[in-house]
């Protein structure tokens, strides 16, 4: 008799705080010679300390853009153009209290952001392989992110370093330091990137599709290692994938974006159990499950992702949409409005509210 | 294994694929990573077998030497021919293969690299018809124009060049590509993994579409357990290199014999908040084909694992009627599968 | 699943523009040669070349003077200046120039005739010339108006022969750009084909090729060329030593390319469309010829680009150092052989001015040639 999940209340009980990150219309788009690629294009969203935020949604939807701007590292030609991205923190001129910065306007090569990056906010990468210097060993990088952000000597940074390989569960943490990347296998390896992503302690985790390019025992093995630390250290974390079951698994908060947009923002359990974004619906029905019947035909989403350079008039959504309304859908774009307690969707078949410019 | 009822259209006997570890200046092999190692299955008409495992299982491996991309080390592929005969691809040389390659095609995961971005449309789907002499040009066109239809594409799309196209749409194309020489076995080599969600359904559904209608039978690779409860008959496990398991796809789910099979079910993530996956908790790492352990290569792993385990391969037995499985203790363990809810 | 086919190809609400109609349509050289055409730099360059290579075709056209004659009573004459406009108009013409040999210094004096002027003019009729081999006339470029004045124009000026310097650099032109491209076509066949077959058939032919690779690749260049130059015999004629030249630097320089070729040849073979091919039964040369030199032909033509130059270096150096073609035959390093001396970097600089031809010619082949790479590869290899 399978468990029920414990931690869906935890979404519900953590929203009542202030939000440790708020980010509040986003705009971020690409100066390309062939146009203007909008990657993201007005979206918000808060994350509660402690809460397990996960963004969902397929190729395009611009849900990597989204976390690489708030940790200020989105490639040329991408800029942010708009919004911001607030993150709250406790006073850094020593008076007690909390203040409010917002990441947006901050130089993103400057002193300020750098402190932030790995220290308060850290990046867990897609890739484990490619995210170690191959002619460095662990042990080395390791340090390097701990030194960078705390004050402390050599020996404390590898001691500090060979904990936290222990407390994620890396065999032989003391050997391990002095070994390279390339000898981990990938299981490993990813253990060691979260290793390096949590030695400072941060507040907020941000995971882009961390289990994506690894295998399925493996995966349930990162993301068991991820709930826990997570509840140990309380930090927030920003979970990105594509894989709705993992989502389901993770998140106690879900966004699904389409397009560069947000088409719904809600606590997971009604993301699952009662949808109310077309395009919500549609995904959740056409994935094979272990417990759908098989061999007949998925219900399907009509047509496929445009291209980012043909994003279509109104509603991202509306040329795909069953429900779309001509004349509506096709003219005008839906803002992210409350349809429930802590469900927001946009969609003009809830409410009538536009995206103001 | 016993054989089954009528002569399956394919029976793998024994097939292993070992590459050399080479050292040196004069390339010494001094060892060989196991890649497939002492696997056999069986595939009937019109079914469709999965084949599944984690990196470094071999799955990849058989279904390359299963279609002769790549020679097996040594074993028997016995393919039944249109004409009823029974052949053994492995001890073909290229030239007696080449007049039975219509007969057997692929259906591959990427859809960046499995089409030439040089050709246009008609001539990567007409090329199979073309060099096997199967049509004239002008007869190329009008099959062309009905195979794209047939996987839901324009035919006016012929002239264009796979740069064009989404991925969905190019894995499309290649799918046309195998069937345009009217293939009686496809090998899809996890033919949605690399595509969106929403996309996934559509090819899902196609496939699962001109099996009907072209009476074809599939090998169907996956690391995706979801999609191949989805749309096999019956599914293979393999791990580093050997078989575990294999059953119909209901019973291999919801009663599996097999520890690491159970492992695998209980690992996937279950698209329900309400329900919690990942019960079974697997220490270790997939271990090197190179080096693999003694005895049952899952035996570090496993929590059942007795001494017979360390020191002796289980043979791969039928447990129960079309249920195979390879593990000492399989009468005597119970486990859990994925239950309906 | 009838309107799920319909409407998998395109979104429903949308027909395809027109110029994304003609973007899916194009082939690979297609876009190739859209990609090119952004990049003014590379462009521009392409054009500088194809003025070298108009000279290359017919160097008689632009010259106006015969490139061999000598006369030292016109030697050392500075370049002239073209003054455009004369008493009468638009006239242009350079000046006329009398020597006199300062009796103290022995240097060769050139003062100018201020009575007259030799006008130019474009297309004019010079001394008579065949046009690759094919038809005869005698328009050159720019010449002195009155085909039969006594003063000629030396724009580039004369040598201590007294030879016109512009014609003989047109004719150097064609001899060492000529050399670099033959010696490239050359090496990049040579390369592919080896490097094509061990990258194909692996095993020992690739053990051997690649064990040759490295025995020629540590052979120390510069002493190489001296030694099989100086072995040519010094009584072979200038079109001989030119073709034995442009040998020596072709089985010189044909390493590298048959590494990168097979290379991409290792990386080809794994590729799934490659599969595919044999899967349908397609044979050893159709999949060689039909899917994997298309692949990269783009980059062969790129790495040859960037190649010509070292050609061009080589072969200059080599001139200029006596060791490779020589007078009575041209190039640019001939030319420059003139300009060895301490005599001539102080009191002919103009002598010097090839050296800025070669620097033009081998700027604009890199430019071209990095340009053709960038623009080569739209999927990213």
């Amino acid at each position: 008799m399978p468990r029920i999940r414990t931690g869906i209340e935890e979404g519900r009980m953590n929203t009542h705080n202030a939000p440790l990150l708020s980010v509040r219309d986003l705009k971020t788009y690409f100066m390309m010679d062939e146009g203007v690629v909008k990657a993201v294009d007005g979206v918000s969203f808060d994350v509660h300390a402690g809460q397990i935020f996960g963004i969902v949604g397929e190729s395009g939807c611009g849900k990597s853009v989204t976390v690489k701007s708030v940790l200020r590292i989105v490639e040329a030609p991408g800029k942010i153009v708009q919004g911001q991205i607030l993150l709250r923190r406790s006073r850094q001129d020593g008076t007690s209290g909390e203040e409010e910065l917002d990441l947006a306007g901050l130089d993103a090569h400057g002193q300020e952001i750098r402190s932030i990056r790995g220290g308060h906010i850290a990046l867990i990468p897609q890739e484990p392989m490619t995210s170690f210097s191959p002619v460095h060993t662990i042990g080395d990088q390791i340090i390097e992110a701990i030194m960078l952000h705390q004050s402390i000597d050599r020996k404390a940074a590898r001691n500090l370093a060979r904990d936290m390989l222990k407390d994620v569960g890396v065999p032989m943490p003391e050997r391990r330091l002095d070994e390279y990347s390339w000898q981990l296998s990938g299981g490993l390896r990813q253990r060691a990137i979260i290793a390096m992503a949590l030695s400072c302690n941060p507040r907020l985790l941000i995971a882009d599709e961390p289990t994506t390019a690894v295998d399925v025992t493996t995966q349930a093995q990162v993301l068991r290692l991820l709930r826990q630390l997570q509840h140990e250290r309380n930090s927030a974390i920003i979970f990105i994938t594509h894989d709705l079951g993992v989502i389901a698994q993770m998140a106690s908060f879900v966004m699904v974006m389409y397009l560069g947009l947000v088409m719904e923002q809600g606590p997971v359990d009604d993301i699952f159990h009662a949808p109310k974004h077309p395009y919500t619906q549609a995904l959740l029905r056409s994935i094979p499950s272990v417990s759908s019947q098989p061999r007949v035909s998925l219900p399907t989403i009509s047509g496929s992702i445009p291209h980012p350079f043909n994003k279509p008039s109104g509603c991202p959504f509306h040329p795909r949409c069953i429900k779309r309304m001509p004349g509506r859908c096709d003219a005008r774009t839906p803002a992210l409005q409350a349809v429930g307690e802590e469900q927001r969707v946009s969609c003009f078949l809830y409410h009538d509210v536009e995206v103001s410019e | 294994m016993t054989s089954p009822s009528k002569t399956p259209l394919l029976e793998v006997r024994n097939l292993r694929k070992y590459f050399p570890i080479q050292k040196g200046f004069f390339k010494k092999t001094i060892g060989n990573v196991r890649a497939v190692d002492d696997v056999s299955l069986f595939v009937e008409d019109g079914e469709t077998l999965g084949l599944v495992g984690e990196s470094g299982c071999g799955k990849t491996t058989t279904s390359r030497c299963v279609v002769r991309a790549i020679a097996p080390s040594s074993g028997q592929m016995l393919f039944r021919t249109g004409e009823g005969q029974v052949v053994d691809l492995a001890s073909l040389d290229r030239a007696a293969l080449r007049p039975l390659r219509p007969q057997m095609q692929m259906i591959f995961q990427d859809p960046f690299g499995s089409l030439n971005p040089r050709m246009n449309l008609f001539e990567i789907v007409g090329e199979p018809l073309l060099v096997n002499g199967l049509a004239s040009r002008k007869q190329r066109t009008d099959q062309v124009a009905e195979l794209l239809q047939l996987v839901g594409m324009r035919p006016e799309y012929m002239q264009r060049f796979p740069h064009a196209f989404s991925g969905g749409q190019r894995q499309r194309i290649g799918i046309a590509r195998a069937l345009s020489v009217h293939p009686r076995l496809v090998v899809a080599d996890e033919p949605v993994s690399a595509l969106d969600v929403s996309v996934q359904a559509q090819i899902l559904n196609l496939l699962l579409d001109l099996q009907k209608r072209l009476n074809l039978t599939y090998i169907f690779v996956a690391h995706n357990l979801s999609v191949v409860k989805h749309i096999c008959d019956r599914v293979a496990v393999m791990y580093v290199g050997k078989l575990v398991e294999i059953a119909k796809t209901g019973e291999l789910f919801h009663q599996p014999r097999h520890p690491y099979t159970a492992a695998l079910m209980a690992a996937v993530p279950v698209a329900d908040p309400r329900v919690q996956s990942g019960n079974i908790e697997l220490k270790g790492e997939v271990p090197s084909p190179a080096n693999p352990p003694s005895g049952c290569y899952f035996h570090p792993r496993c929590t059942y694992a007795a001494e017979v385990c360390r020191t002796q391969p289980p043979d791969f037995r039928e447990i129960s009627p079309g249920h195979f499985v390879a593990c000492h203790l399989a009468e005597e363990i119970e486990l859990p599968g994925i239950s309906l809810t | 699943m009838a309107d799920e086919i319909q409407d998998a190809s395109a979104p429903p609400s949308e027909l395809s523009s027109k110029g994304e109609e003609r973007v899916s349509v194009a082939s690979n050289w297609k876009l190739v040669w859209w990609r090119f055409r952004k990049n003014r730099l590379a462009v521009a360059s392409a054009i500088v070349l194809l003025m070298f290579y108009a000279v290359v075709l017919v160097p008689d056209f632009f010259s106006n003077q015969d490139p061999e004659a000598t006369d030292a009573a016109l030697a050392f004459i500075p370049m002239q200046r073209i003054s455009f406009f004369g008493k009468t108009g638009f006239n242009p013409s350079v000046p006329d120039v009398v020597g006199k040999r300062n009796t103290i210094t022995l240097k060769m004096e050139w003062a100018r005739n201020e009575t007259a002027r030799i006008p130019i003019a474009l297309f004019v009729r010079g001394y008579k010339y065949k046009v690759l081999d094919l038809f005869e006339t005698d328009i050159h470029l720019i010449d002195a108006k009155d085909p039969k004045s006594k003063g000629r124009p030396h724009f580039l000026g004369t040598d201590r022969l007294g030879r016109d310097q512009w014609s003989r650099m047109m004719f150097g032109t064609r001899t060492s750009m000529t050399v670099g491209l033959v010696a490239v076509v050359l090496s990049t066949i040579l390369g592919v084909l080896l490097g094509g077959i061990s990258g194909y058939f692996g095993g020992w032919l690739d053990m051997v090729i690649q064990r040759a690779i490295e025995l020629l690749q540590s052979l120390p260049t510069i002493p190489i060329w001296l030694m099989m130059t100086a072995a040519l015999p010094q009584d072979w004629r200038p079109d001989r030593v030119f073709l034995a030249i442009t040998i020596i630097l072709a089985l010189i320089g044909w390493t590298t390319l048959a590494r990168e070729i097979r290379g991409r040849f290792l990386s080809l073979r794994e590729e799934d469309f490659i599969v595919a091919a044999e899967l349908a039964g397609c044979s050893h040369l159709r999949i060689i010829l039909r899917h994997m030199v298309p692949s990269f032909t783009s980059h062969i033509i790129a790495a040859s680009t960037l190649a010509i130059p070292v050609m061009i270096i080589s072969e200059t150096s080599l001139s200029f150092l006596g060791l490779g073609i020589r007078p009575p035959a041209i190039s640019w390093g001939v030319l420059l052989q003139e300009a060895q001396n301490i005599q001539t970097v102080a009191l002919a600089p103009w002598l010097m001015f090839p050296g800025l031809v070669v620097i033009i010619a081998v700027l604009a082949f890199n430019l071209v040639g990095d340009g053709l790479r960038d623009a080569a590869d739209p999927y990213g290899h």
